[in-house]
């Protein structure tokens, strides 16, 4: 017989992939895992109890979590690997779809091909992540693509966050965390709501909240564009993956 | 009919009424987990000859049994009434009658600490109340009434506030109380929230004046027309009451949330730590503080790292240390500087590279450090572990202790549902031979220095019965499970043990557990 997994066939089912796909599984398992928990990660920062202050410890802890998965997706490569739907993709069409997805994350959602997940990721140890238990199953790839899209690409936004985090923590401005938080019972994976009050192209809020926090934040306007700077480099890469 | 008297002690102590779990009308009927203390029962802490037994903090915890002395309930709303107040029969029966179970997220215990006699035992809880026991006195006629807490005193410490600067609740929860040694009749405690530490003091008044001239005994003023002769007021014995004031509050030095007290060994200065700072204080100035330690940076968005608990050297009064998220503790010599920033010793455990996961920071991050009482060494708990470093060597502790090694599997379900970060405490035993911690499940963990025994133990109604032993439990990591033991996967992370506390010298330990108060005596035959 080929694989034992053959006979048992059921489309869409995750055990037949164990046998014939054990080595890239592996890994592709690996690096859902490593994904799932930074969704959860960023899912855990953003919702926090508005009416008491947070606690720093737990979200420091969280957020260097979060550090700690985006180093290694770095130097995994897999950050910035490319699939094979998008090989031919030059660079310039990265920088648009960007675009798009500031404008609105409806209209992109259509104009991008789907990523597969694990395609890309033919390097990379395996190195000794826990275990996932049956709750923290990873994902299959074909189901919920929109929940997988969503979120990869809040996370564009969500690197921002932390930062804007920590500081709204110090000297909390209302207008700020209500541009954060503004929809704290909506999915997370609303990109509209999310990456509006990130990137602030209409609305001033998250620019303001910047000036008025840190006294070493140069300026409102030169925040911004760093900020758009470094978010359309992180997005860039989430859109990859 | 049920009589209500049982509820009595909660609302004051009567100084000639003997203090009792259980109503005079029932007969031997307890709730579970109650001891029976009729005349005629001994108590299970009483050899068979009927002599107490010789209590040692001595004896490790292998060889004793721990034995169940009593559950105390925190009391809910009943407490709230002052003595002034009628009391309302009907708000009691709300209060008590309902079941155990649905006891007020407001009860539930944040902190539990022995004064330095062992005489009193403070808890602290959710809704920012501070209820103190006290041990029941020695008399020859009741020997096995030893070792029983009652209350003593239950006051208000903090009150829910609002920020209405960065419009935050700020949480009521006692953190930490912390006990003054005691100098007079009355006693001294620091006990603080998020923000705030106040000092309370706690005295008692078993005499009041009598005899005034221009009131009567109700208080109401007297017609000076219909006075006649003068006398001078005399004091007269009374019922006993213990009052609690506030005599000192340490407010706005915070900007972040309060983890750690702590009281230096020269009894005038006493530390609070927060995230990022901590403050030195004088017991006697409210609207100053020194700051000693700030690892704030300069951009919070550079922030990787905050303090997680700190403590004063036992015997050194410019020693102190404090650990950080990030498994490390620094211990600092305030006599080196004025800013403490720049530690004396640094004490990391380097990394066991083979355990590397991504949540191998989260699980080294401290959540209690304790000095032994000789000050030699320190203890921290992590969420796994328990260690015990010598103040000597700084590049790893010189015992470590798997507390619930099992979970290690589990780590990512326990980061999803939040448990990662639940913050155990630790603690001594008097002579520094056994340590203690909590975990998950109302399970608690001894471990003895010496003899390298372990054992885990359940606090909890349905498994301790009166004059019963605590029998030992085990978890079961993996195949086949014996008839005793717990499976991982049927632990209740709901029920977790995070606050206890040691007698500073004989072998009596406070477990909370929720809204529930155990405590339990060492056994020794």
């Amino acid at each position: 017989m080929f694989t034992r997994g053959l006979k048992r066939k059921c489309v869409g089912h995750e055990e037949d992939m164990e046998g014939a796909l054990a080595g890239l599984k592996t890994v592709s398992s690996y690096s859902l895992q490593r994904q799932s928990l930074l969704d959860m990660s960023l899912v855990k920062l953003q919702l926090c109890h508005m009416l008491v202050e947070p606690n720093l410890c737990r979200s420091v802890l969280i957020a260097n979590t979060v550090r700690q998965i985006q180093e290694e997706m770095t130097q995994d490569g897999t950050w910035r690997s490319v699939t094979p739907q998008e090989a031919g993709r030059a660079p310039l069409d990265r920088l648009v779809s960007t675009e798009i997805l500031c404008r609105s994350a409806w209209e992109q959602e259509g104009a991008r091909p789907a990523p597969g997940l694990g395609d890309g990721h033919v390097q990379g140890p395996v190195s000794d992540l826990c275990p996932v238990t049956s709750a923290q199953a990873p994902r299959h790839p074909q189901s919920g693509i929109w929940e997988l899209d969503g979120p990869r690409e809040d996370r564009g936004g969500f690197h921002k966050s932390l930062d804007q985090i920590f500081e709204t923590l110090e000297t909390k401005n209302p207008g700020c965390m209500e541009e954060l938080f503004s929809d704290v019972d909506s999915p997370y994976y609303d990109l509209d709501t999310v990456l509006t009050g990130m990137v602030g192209g209409a609305r001033p809020g998250p620019c303001e909240g910047l000036e008025g926090l840190a006294p070493a934040t140069p300026g409102p306007s030169s925040s911004c564009k760093s900020d758009l700077g470094e978010l359309d480099h992180v997005v860039e890469i989430l859109v990859e993956t | 009919m049920k009589c209500f008297s049982r509820y009595l002690p909660y609302i004051f102590r009567p100084a000639n009424t003997i203090l009792s779990s259980s109503c005079h009308t029932e007969a031997n009927v307890l709730p579970s987990g109650l001891l029976p203390s009729g005349q005629n029962k001994l108590g299970p802490w009483c050899s068979p000859t009927g002599s107490p037994a010789p209590l040692s903090c001595e004896t490790g915890c292998g060889e004793g049994s721990w034995i169940l002395v009593c559950r105390l309930l925190v009391p809910t709303q009943v407490s709230l009434l002052s003595m002034e107040e009628d009391i309302d029969t009907r708000k009691i029966n709300n209060s008590f009658l309902r079941d155990h179970s649905y006891a007020t997220e407001a009860d539930i215990i944040s902190t539990v600490e022995f004064n330095h006699t062992g005489e009193l035992l403070a808890t602290g809880d959710k809704g920012g109340r501070v209820v103190i026991f006290q041990r029941e006195q020695e008399s020859k006629n009741q020997i096995h009434r030893r070792g029983e807490y009652n209350v003593y005193s239950t006051f208000q410490s903090h009150e829910p506030e609002f920020d209405y600067l960065k419009s935050l609740e700020i949480e009521e929860k006692i953190n930490k109380i912390r006990w003054l040694p005691q100098q007079n009749a009355a006693y001294f405690l620091l006990s603080t929230n998020d923000k705030t530490v106040k000092l309370w003091k706690v005295s008692e008044r078993d005499k009041r004046p009598e005899g005034y001239n221009l009131k009567d005994e109700e208080g109401r003023l007297r017609d000076p027309a219909t006075i006649t002769t003068l006398r001078v007021p005399v004091l007269r014995p009374m019922d006993l009451m213990v009052e609690a004031t506030p005599r000192r509050v340490f407010a706005n030095a915070h900007t972040y949330h309060i983890n750690s007290i702590s009281v230096n060994s020269d009894y005038e200065t006493y530390m609070s730590a927060d995230d990022l700072r901590i403050n030195l204080w004088n017991f006697e100035i409210t609207n100053q503080s020194f700051n000693i330690v700030d690892i704030k940076p300069a951009n919070m968005e550079e922030l990787t790292e905050v303090i997680t608990a700190a403590e004063f050297h036992p015997h050194h009064c410019n020693t102190f240390v404090y650990s950080s998220s990030k498994g490390t503790i620094r211990l600092c010599d305030m006599r080196a500087s004025a800013l403490c920033d720049r530690h004396t010793k640094f004490f990391e455990e380097p990394e066991d590279p083979s355990n590397r996961s991504f949540f191998s920071e989260i699980i080294s991050s401290i959540s209690d450090v304790k000095f032994s009482h000789s000050g030699r060494y320190i203890m921290t708990r992590d969420y796994l572990t328990v260690k015990v470093w010598d103040l000597n060597m700084e590049n790893r502790p010189i015992e470590t202790y798997q507390v619930h090694d099992y979970l290690r599997s589990k780590l990512c379900s326990l980061y999803e549902n939040d448990c990662i970060f639940d913050k155990f405490e630790c603690v001594w035993n008097g002579s520094d031979s056994v340590i203690m911690t909590g975990s998950y499940n109302n399970f608690f963990r001894m471990f003895d220095r010496n003899t390298k025994r372990d054992v885990t133990l359940e606090a909890s109604r349905e498994n301790s019965k009166p004059r019963a032993i605590l029998k030992p439990r085990k978890v079961c990591v993996g195949g086949k499970r014996r008839k005793d033991e717990i499976s991982v996967d049927s632990l209740d992370f709901s029920k977790k043990i995070l606050h206890t506390a040691w007698h500073p010298s004989e072998n009596i330990i406070a477990v909370a557990a929720t809204n529930n108060l155990y405590i339990f005596q060492d056994k020794v035959n």
